[in-house]
C-alpha cells in the first residue's frame, strides 16, 4: 500500500485468493455421458422468455428450435440433443430461490442426432445483417454471465458506428477458468468468431483484454491473432473486478461509460470471449448454442476441471461426473465465489449463464463473526466504482434508503470487493441488495398508489363532468321552460291585445252600426 | 447444505479487527520499551496500571450495556487505547493519573458514544487534554532521563508511582517545547534558548518528555512498518508532517529568533506519535483519500499554530480534537468520484 499514486485507470479492486491452478491446467472434458433427461428453461437470457413451439410427445433432433424468441430483446432455445419432448412444465430454476420456471424437458434417445446443418461456404461473404441474424437465430447470449442477447448488441454496434470491439477475457472471479481453457484450446475458433463480430458490426478493430494470470491463454490468443493486424491482444493486471466490462474499458482506453449510458455511447461494444466462440459455431457451423464450458471446482470436488456441458444437464449430474462429495458440500454456487448465486438444491439445470459450478466445503466459506465497523475505509479503497460502502451500509441500517441512494447505491455493481476486504466481516453487499429490493418494492407501491390515485382522480373528474352536464341540462330545461312560459305569456298578451283591439274594433263597429242605424 | 439465502461474496480475506489492533500494538512496543528504558520502573508501572484500568472500564461499560464482554475485550482495542493514553503521560505521573486517563478515554471517549467505531473524538487525545486541563501540575512534571539500571529500583519505584514523590525538584526539568515557551515569555530569543538542545539525541529520544513520545526514530519505524503491513495509509502522516515542516520552515526563515525550525518541531512532543498512531485512527479520521490529506494538513497547521501562538507549549491534543470535530464535515463534502459521473454526481457527457 506504499504505492503513492494509484493508477487513475485502475481504481479499486482486490486481490482474492485465486484457486485457478486446480482447473487451468486440465483440458476441457468432452466425454460427459449423455444425460437421460435434459431440462431447458425457456428463459435463459435477459429479456422476454422464449415461447415453446414443440408439443409433448414430439420427436426433436439435436439443434432443433424448441422455443422461439419473442420481441426485440429475447433469444430462442434449442434442443441440446435428440429425443422426445417429455413435458413442458414448471421446474426449479438455477436461482437462489429455486422457484420453478417454464421448462422444456427432453427425454434423450441416445443417438445425439443433429438436424441437417446448413453451414455457409464462406461465412465472411455473408452480409453483415445476415451474420447478426444467424447469431440471433442460434440463441447466442453473453456467456460471461450477463446473458444479454448478442445479436441485439451486434445490431446496436452496427447502427452506432463503433470503432472498437472489446473482447472481455478478464475472467477475474476466483476458481473460474472456463474462458482461460477455451482460449488455450480453441484460440483459432475464437478469433474467427471475433472477426465475424467485427464484420457483423462493420467495426474496424478489436482488442482482447486478458488478465496477466493467464499467460498460456495470452500466448495462444496472440499467436492466433498474429495474421490479423486489426485484432490486438493485450494483458491487463490481475485485479478483481477486472472482468467488469466498464473497469476493463477504463483500463484499456482511459475512458468511462456515462452512468446513464452504454458502451456504444463512446464507440465501443464489449463481448465476452466465450460469446465469440459461440458466434463462430453459430455462423460457421450453423450450430445453435446448446453447450457451454463450465468450471467445476471447489474443495468438495475430487476431480476439479472444465467440462463442456449440454445446456439443460442437471448440476447434480455434472457434480457426479467430477466426483463431488455431496456430504462435504456446504454451499453450492453457480458462477464465481464473488458474485455467484448460492443454490439451495443441485437438481437444477445448467443454463447459458452458468460459467461455474462450485461445491465449496465448510472451510472454504468460513466467515468469522461480524464486528462493528471501525471505519477503516478499506472498503472505500476497494470499491471500483468510487462509492462509500461503509456510509451506505450505515444509512441502510438506519433505514435511510434515500440517503443511501444519494451516496450512489444505484451505481453499485454488487461486485463484493467491499465485503471481501472488510476486517469486521460486515455483509455489505447483503445490505445493498436488501436496500435495492426495498427500493424496488417501494417503487412498486408508489406505482400502485399512483395508479389508484389516477383512477380516483379519473372517477372524480367523471363525476364532476356528469354533475356539470346534469346541471347544464337542468338549466337548459329550466331556460327552455322559462322561455316557453314567456312565449306563452307573450302569446297570451298578444291574444288579449288582439282581443281588446278586436273588441274595440267591434265596439267601434257597433258604435258605427248604431250610428248608422240612427 | 444451507438453504438460508446468502449473497456473495462467498469467500473473504483473512484480515480481522483483532489482527489490526494487534499489529498497531506491536508497532508501538519499541517506543514504549524505550520509554521504560530511559525513565525506569515507574514508567512500566504507569503503563501497566493504565492498560489494566482501561480493560476494567471497558468490561464495566460492556456489562452495563448488557453484552458479552469477552469478544470485545479480546479485540485489543481497549489495550491499545490504554497503551496510547499511557504513552502520552509524564513517565513518573502517579497511578491515579493513569486510572483517570483510562476512565476518560474508555468511558467518555468511547463507550458513551456506543463503543468501538462510534466515537467522534480520539479517546487517548481526549484523555490527554482533559488531564492536562484538570491536573496541570502532575501533567507537566517531566522527569529527567534516567535509564532503568541507574534510576530508582523496583521497590522504590513502586512508591514513586503509587504514593507519590514529595520532592521531585532534583530530578525534573522542562521539555524542549516548554523551555522555549517559558524563555519567550522572559523575552529570551531563539538560538540561545536551545543551547543544550541536541537534534540527534531528540531524534533518538534521549530527552525529557512523555513516556512513549520521545523517540522519533522508533515511532517512525513502527509507523513505517504499519504502512508496509497495509494497516495505515501514507496520506495522513505525510500531510501532517509536511504541513508542520512547511509552516515552521517558512516562519523560521522570516523570524528565526522567535520561531522554532522544522527539525525541532518534528522531533519534539507528540508529533510523531500523533502523525502515525493518533491522526490515523480509523474511527475519527475521514475515509476518503482527499479527505485524509485535508485532515492531516489541518492537524499539522493547528499544531504549529497552537505551539507558536497558543498558551500551551504543546498543541497536538487540541489540534487532533479540533480536526476530529471537523471530520464529519470533511466526510460530508469530500466524496470520491463515482464511475461514469462527474464529481457533482451528474453522468459524464460524451456527446
Amino acid at each position: 500500500m506504499l504505492a503513492l499514486f494509484e493508477n487513475p485507470r485502475l481504481r479499486g479492486g482486490i486481490h482474492a485468493e485465486e484457486h485457478k491452478a486446480e482447473t487451468s491446467g486440465v483440458p476441457i472434458a468432452l466425454d460427459m455421458p449423455l444425460p437421460k433427461k435434459l431440462y431447458i428453461p425457456v428463459q435463459q437470457h435477459v429479456g422476454k422468455p422464449a415461447e415453446p413451439l414443440v408439443k409433448v410427445g414430439e420427436k426433436v433432433l439435436k439443434g432443433q428450435l424448441l422455443a422461439y424468441s419473442q420481441g426485440t430483446i429475447s433469444a430462442p432455445v434449442h434442443a441440446p440433443s435428440s429425443g422426445e419432448i417429455a413435458d413442458v412444465m414448471d421446474f426449479p430454476a438455477p436461482h437462489p430461490s429455486a422457484l420453478p420456471i417454464r421448462t422444456i424437458i427432453i427425454e434423450t434417445d441416445g443417438l445425439d442426432q443433429w438436424q441437417p446443418l446448413k453451414a455457409p461456404d464462406d461465412p465472411f461473404a455473408l452480409p453483415a445483417e445476415e451474420i447478426c441474424a444467424l447469431v440471433g437465430a442460434a440463441g447466442v447470449v453473453g456467456l460471461g454471465g450477463a446473458v444479454f442477447p448478442s445479436a441485439v448488441k451486434l445490431d446496436l454496434g452496427r447502427k452506432n458506428k463503433i470503432h472498437t470491439l472489446l473482447i472481455n477475457a478478464g475472467e477475474c472471479e476466483p476458481y473460474l477458468t472456463c474462458d482461460d481453457r477455451l482460449m488455450q484450446e480453441r484460440a483459432g475458433e475464437i478469433v474467427t468468431g471475433i472477426r465475424l463480430m467485427l464484420r457483423g458490426m462493420n467495426a474496424p478493430e478489436a482488442t482482447v483484454g486478458i488478465e496477466d494470470n493467464k499467460p498460456e491463454a495470452f500466448i495462444a490468443m496472440r499467436e492466433a491473432c498474429a495474421e490479423f493486424a486489426n485484432i490486438n491482444v493485450v494483458q491487463v493486471p490481475t485485479r478483481y473486478p477486472m472482468g467488469w466490462d466498464r473497469q476493463m474499458l477504463r483500463y484499456l482506453t482511459g475512458r468511462e461509460i456515462p452512468a446513464d449510458g452504454r458502451a456504444t455511447d463512446i464507440g465501443v461494444v464489449i463481448h465476452n470471449v466465450a460469446t465469440a466462440h459461440a458466434v463462430y459455431r453459430a455462423v460457421c457451423l450453423n450450430q445453435p448454442l446448446i453447450t457451454r464450458v463450465v468450471t467445476v471446482s471447489g474443495s468438495a470436488v475430487a476431480k476439479p476441471q472444465n467440462v463442456e456441458v449440454l445446456i439443460g444437464t442437471l448440476m447434480s449430474e455434472v457434480l457426479d461426473f467430477c466426483a463431488a462429495d455431496k456430504s462435504r458440500v456446504a454451499r453450492l454456487i453457480m458462477g464465481g465465489p464473488m458474485m455467484g448465486d448460492a443454490l439451495p438444491i443441485s437438481e437444477v439445470p445448467v443454463v447459458k449463464a452458468c460459467n461455474g459450478i462450485l461445491a465449496l466445503s465448510e472451510q472454504d466459506i468460513e466467515i468469522p463473526e461480524v464486528k462493528p465497523c471501525i471505519r477503516c475505509s478499506t472498503c472505500v479503497t476497494a470499491c471500483p466504482v468510487g462509492l462509500l460502502p461503509l456510509e451506505m451500509a450505515s444509512r441502510i441500517r438506519a433505514n435511510q434508503l434515500d440517503a443511501a441512494v444519494d451516496l450512489g447505491l444505484k451505481d453499485c455493481i454488487n461486485c463484493g470487493s467491499c465485503s471481501y476486504v472488510c476486517p469486521s466481516n460486515i455483509p455489505l453487499v447483503h445490505y445493498f441488495k436488501f436496500a435495492s429490493g426495498e427500493l424496488y418494492k417501494r417503487q412498486q407501491m408508489d406505482h400502485k398508489s399512483e395508479q389508484t390515485k389516477r383512477l380516483i382522480d379519473d372517477r372524480n373528474q367523471r363525476m364532476e363532468r356528469i354533475r356539470l352536464e346534469q346541471e347544464a341540462e337542468a338549466r337548459r330545461v329550466m331556460e327552455a321552460r322559462a322561455a316557453r312560459a314567456k312565449e306563452q305569456e307573450l302569446a297570451k298578451q298578444k291574444a288579449q291585445q288582439a282581443q281588446q283591439a278586436q273588441q274595440s274594433i267591434s265596439e267601434a263597429d257597433n258604435k258605427a252600426a248604431v250610428e248608422e242605424v240612427r | 447444505m444451507s438453504i438460508k439465502p446468502v449473497s456473495g461474496p462467498h469467500v473473504v480475506a483473512v484480515r480481522s479487527v483483532d489482527s489490526i489492533m494487534r499489529k498497531v500494538i506491536i508497532a508501538l512496543l519499541p517506543a514504549t520499551a524505550w520509554g521504560i528504558f530511559i525513565f525506569g520502573w515507574p514508567a512500566l508501572y504507569l503503563c501497566a496500571v493504565t492498560i489494566f484500568a482501561a480493560l476494567l472500564f471497558e468490561a464495566f461499560c460492556l456489562k452495563l450495556k448488557g453484552v458479552a464482554a469477552a469478544p470485545y475485550l479480546r479485540d485489543g482495542s481497549a489495550i491499545l487505547t490504554g497503551l496510547l493514553v499511557a504513552m502520552t503521560l509524564p513517565p513518573w505521573a502517579p497511578w491515579w493519573i493513569g486510572v483517570v486517563g483510562a476512565a476518560i478515554a474508555i468511558i467518555l471517549g468511547k463507550q458513551v458514544y456506543g463503543g468501538l467505531g462510534q466515537n467522534l473524538f480520539n479517546p487517548a487525545m481526549l484523555a490527554r487534554v482533559a488531564l492536562l486541563i484538570s491536573f496541570p501540575i502532575e501533567m507537566t512534571t517531566w522527569v529527567n532521563v534516567k535509564p532503568i539500571l541507574l534510576g530508582p529500583g523496583m521497590m522504590e519505584s513502586l512508591s514513586i508511582t503509587f504514593s507519590g514523590l514529595t520532592d521531585l525538584d532534583g530530578v525534573t526539568g522542562a521539555t524542549t517545547l516548554g523551555a522555549v515557551k517559558t524563555g519567550f515569555s522572559l523575552r529570551q530569543t531563539l538560538p540561545g534558548l536551545l543551547h543544550d538542545y541536541s537534534g540527534i539525541l531528540a531524534f533518538i529520544g534521549w530527552e525529557r518528555g512523555s513516556l512513549g513520545e520521545t523517540s522519533t526514530l522508533l515511532i517512525l519505524l513502527g509507523g513505517l512498518w504499519l504502512m508496509r503491513e497495509g494497516i495505515i495509509q501514507w496520506r495522513i502522516p505525510l500531510s501532517l508532517l509536511l504541513s508542520i515542516a512547511l509552516l515552521s520552515s517558512l516562519f523560521h526563515l522570516i523570524d528565526s529568533q522567535h520561531y522554532l525550525g522544522p527539525w525541532v518541531h518534528l522531533n519534539s512532543g507528540a508529533v510523531m506519535l500523533v502523525a502515525f498512531f493518533i491522526a490515523t485512527d480509523y474511527v475519527t479520521s475521514p475515509n476518503t483519500p482527499l479527505g485524509q490529506v485535508i485532515f492531516g494538513a489541518g492537524c499539522g497547521a493547528l499544531i504549529f499554530i497552537i505551539r507558536s501562538w497558543g498558551g500551551y507549549p504543546e498543541g497536538t491534543g487540541f489540534a487532533i480534537l479540533l480536526m476530529n470535530a471537523v471530520t464529519p464535515l470533511i466526510d460530508h463534502y469530500i466524496r470520491p468520484r463515482i464511475y461514469g459521473r462527474y464529481r457533482n454526481g451528474k453522468p459524464i457527457d460524451v456527446s
